[in-house]
């Protein structure tokens, strides 16, 4: 379905804070805004909610840990329990100090990476994906803001020309 | 300005006095006489398991008869002078281990309060008087355990056992290490270190001060460049420091990492008093313009630095542990069979449970939450002194009772006091730091 949208371009990301602030305030619906750098509080102004990448990075991590002692338990207690050097193998625990670099280093690996490639899922990114960019002047020194359109676009346009829009311009949107 | 509200100062005088009392019984009840001794440690079996068991006496027999058959006589007396010394050295132990302990809270202070000077940190300086309250501490603790080095050095106890001229007769290593290890050096090093970290102490508190009232920069430029001077003094005489009043407690033993081990138990307990100080004084409306983005960041702080203290000691244990060389191993092994419950639930303490309490950002700015980690981390680095130094003098017969009870009320009081009482002396928060602006709009 194809849908109307309305797009403000911005040359300053304070302009830009203000102007998000104040469709929100007008109860326009922004459907995204577009960058060229991280503008601080803009989440917080669009009211978008808190990433919870953190909370799935903390449960890799655990599975790491959980793969790390599964593996070396098998490997090194269980399956073939030979005599290295006068390391007690006897049960995991009393050769543990030798396996913590491992689960470490396993945590630390599982907890980054899956959560790089939880990232890339959830933020649609791979190689070869067709770019998603309205205006090629958003990833070099211009800000935009696109805003759905109903039968408000008059005035929605003047409300956009009055926080400061430095362009405006309104789409048909494939979506 | 800050009043010392009375109710805390109370409690302070309490604290000192049942520590005082408890300290003075431990020393009253240890045993002069190798007979008392015996009868102490008997006494405690008695009570652990209940007296009269059979098995309890075969053992006993079993042990004797081995002991004399073996080594006859002679033996069972040099054991006996040993568990003699043991006892003995109990209530100085603990008074040593509770003075230290205090005394490292304020000197890992110190060392926190300098960087945030050398870095020009800018999220810090509303919290500068509250760490400066704490370093205060600095000058009495500092002088307490300067006295009971010299206490040792004099005899009066036997925590050291290369300050025993007999035994340093009788044993080569010590003969070895004799030109650090011997009283007169000791005690001179042991007053350079306190005399620099004072010196520096005082002379940031004046230049901070000063600071205040003038109408340019300088005092605060002079103190940055102090500061800077001060880590570079600080790091190679606290890693001696370590060597000196802790480690040379074992000295047949050594590790190349224990003074960055001593460091970061210092610095971690040290932040995690600043943020419990923060919250007391904010909850009684003394800093209004500290947030929880402060709070956030010290707890981020106590975090980290509780990882990279597990991660120092990790790394001491896992090396010793893995070469199992005997003139290193001895170390642990000694904690591992006679201090299972210090030794490992200090590691639980000081890292298992700050890791999962402190890992979620938001809990980092709830108060109390910070409060209690902080309770414990701190617990958790009073057992860790307690486990570098306790094995070395009273070995085996190691208790937590009343005079290491009394130890941390007496210094934890003297510490209370001193350090609000410090807090009464100036504003609590510093008017012309060219930072305090950042720092008062702080928020992360």
């Amino acid at each position: 379905m194809a849908s109307k949208v309305i797009q403000a371009l911005y040359n300053d990301d304070d302009v830009l804070m203000h102007a998000v602030k104040k469709v929100r305030a007008e109860h326009h619906h922004i459907e995204e805004v577009y960058t060229p750098f991280p503008v601080h509080g803009l989440d917080k102004a669009m009211g978008l909610e808190d990433t919870r990448i953190a909370i799935t990075s903390f449960m890799y991590g655990c599975l790491g840990l959980t793969v790390a002692i599964v593996m070396m338990n098998y490997i090194m207690i269980e399956d073939w329990p030979q005599d290295i050097g006068g390391k007690p193998s006897f049960s995991y625990l009393e050769n543990m100090p030798a396996f913590v670099p491992i689960m470490f280093e396993m945590t630390v690996f599982f907890a980054a990476h899956l959560m790089v490639i939880t990232f890339y899922l959830r933020s649609r990114m791979w190689p070869f994906k067709k770019a998603e960019n309205p205006d090629v002047r958003t990833t070099d020194d211009h800000f935009l803001m696109e805003v759905g359109v109903g039968d408000n676009e008059k005035e929605l346009t003047a409300l956009l020309w009055e926080t400061g829009a430095v362009e405006i311009n309104v789409t048909e949107k494939e979506s | 300005m800050y009043t010392f509200s009375n109710r805390l100062k109370i409690g302070s005088f309490i604290a000192m006095a049942v520590g005082f009392i408890c300290l003075a019984t431990g020393f009253l009840s240890a045993p002069s006489t190798v007979e008392e001794a015996k009868a102490i440690v008997a006494s405690a079996h008695d009570d652990h398991h209940g007296g009269g068991h059979t098995e309890e006496a075969s053992h006993g027999d079993d042990n004797a008869h081995v002991a004399e058959a073996a080594h006859g006589e002679e033996h069972d007396a040099s054991h006996d002078e040993h568990l003699l010394h043991q006892l003995k050295n109990r209530p100085w132990a603990a008074l040593y281990v509770a003075a230290f302990f205090f005394f490292m809270i304020s000197l890992g202070v110190l060392a926190f309060y300098a960087i945030q000077r050398a870095a020009q940190a800018g999220w810090s300086p509303m919290l500068f008087r509250v760490m400066e309250g704490i370093t205060a501490y600095l000058v009495p603790g500092g002088i307490i355990v300067f006295v009971i080095l010299v206490l040792s050095v004099m005899h009066v106890n036997h925590m050291f056992v290369w300050m025993d001229a007999d035994v340093v007769a009788h044993d080569k290593l010590l003969q070895g290490k004799a030109g650090y290890l011997n009283p007169t050096f000791f005690l001179v090093r042991a007053a350079i270190f306190l005399g620099g970290w004072i010196f520096y102490r005082q002379l940031s508190r004046k230049l901070s001060l000063a600071q205040d009232e003038s109408d340019d920069n300088s005092n605060f430029v002079k103190n940055f460049r102090w500061s800077a001077g001060f880590l570079v003094f600080y790091l190679i005489s606290e890693s001696m420091m370590s060597w000196d009043w802790i480690m040379s407690l074992d000295p047949h033993w050594f590790s190349t990492l224990f003074g960055w081990y001593v460091f970061a138990s210092m610095f971690v307990s040290g932040i995690t008093v600043i943020a419990i100080i923060t919250i007391y004084l904010k909850s009684k409306g003394y800093l209004e313009n500290v947030n929880d983005s402060h709070i956030h960041d010290l707890a981020k702080f106590m975090f980290a630095i509780s990882i990279f203290w597990t991660y120092l000691w990790f790394s001491q244990f896992m090396l010793i542990w893995y070469a199992n060389i005997p003139e290193e191993v001895t170390y642990y092994v000694a904690r591992f069979q006679d201090y299972k419950l210090p030794f490992f639930g200090m590691l639980a303490m000081n890292f298992i449970f700050p890791l999962l309490v402190l890992m979620n950002s938001d809990y980092k700015r709830v108060n109390w939450f910070v409060i209690m980690a902080g309770i414990v981390v701190l617990f958790g680095h009073y057992l860790d002194v307690f486990n570098m130094v306790m094995p070395a003098t009273v070995g085996d017969q190691w208790h937590i009772g009343i005079p290491e009870i009394g130890g941390i009320l007496f210094f934890g009081g003297l510490f209370v006091f001193w350090v609000f009482n410090t807090l009464t002396k100036a504003p609590l928060q510093p008017k012309r730091n060219p930072f305090i602006e950042e720092s008062r709009q702080f928020h992360y």
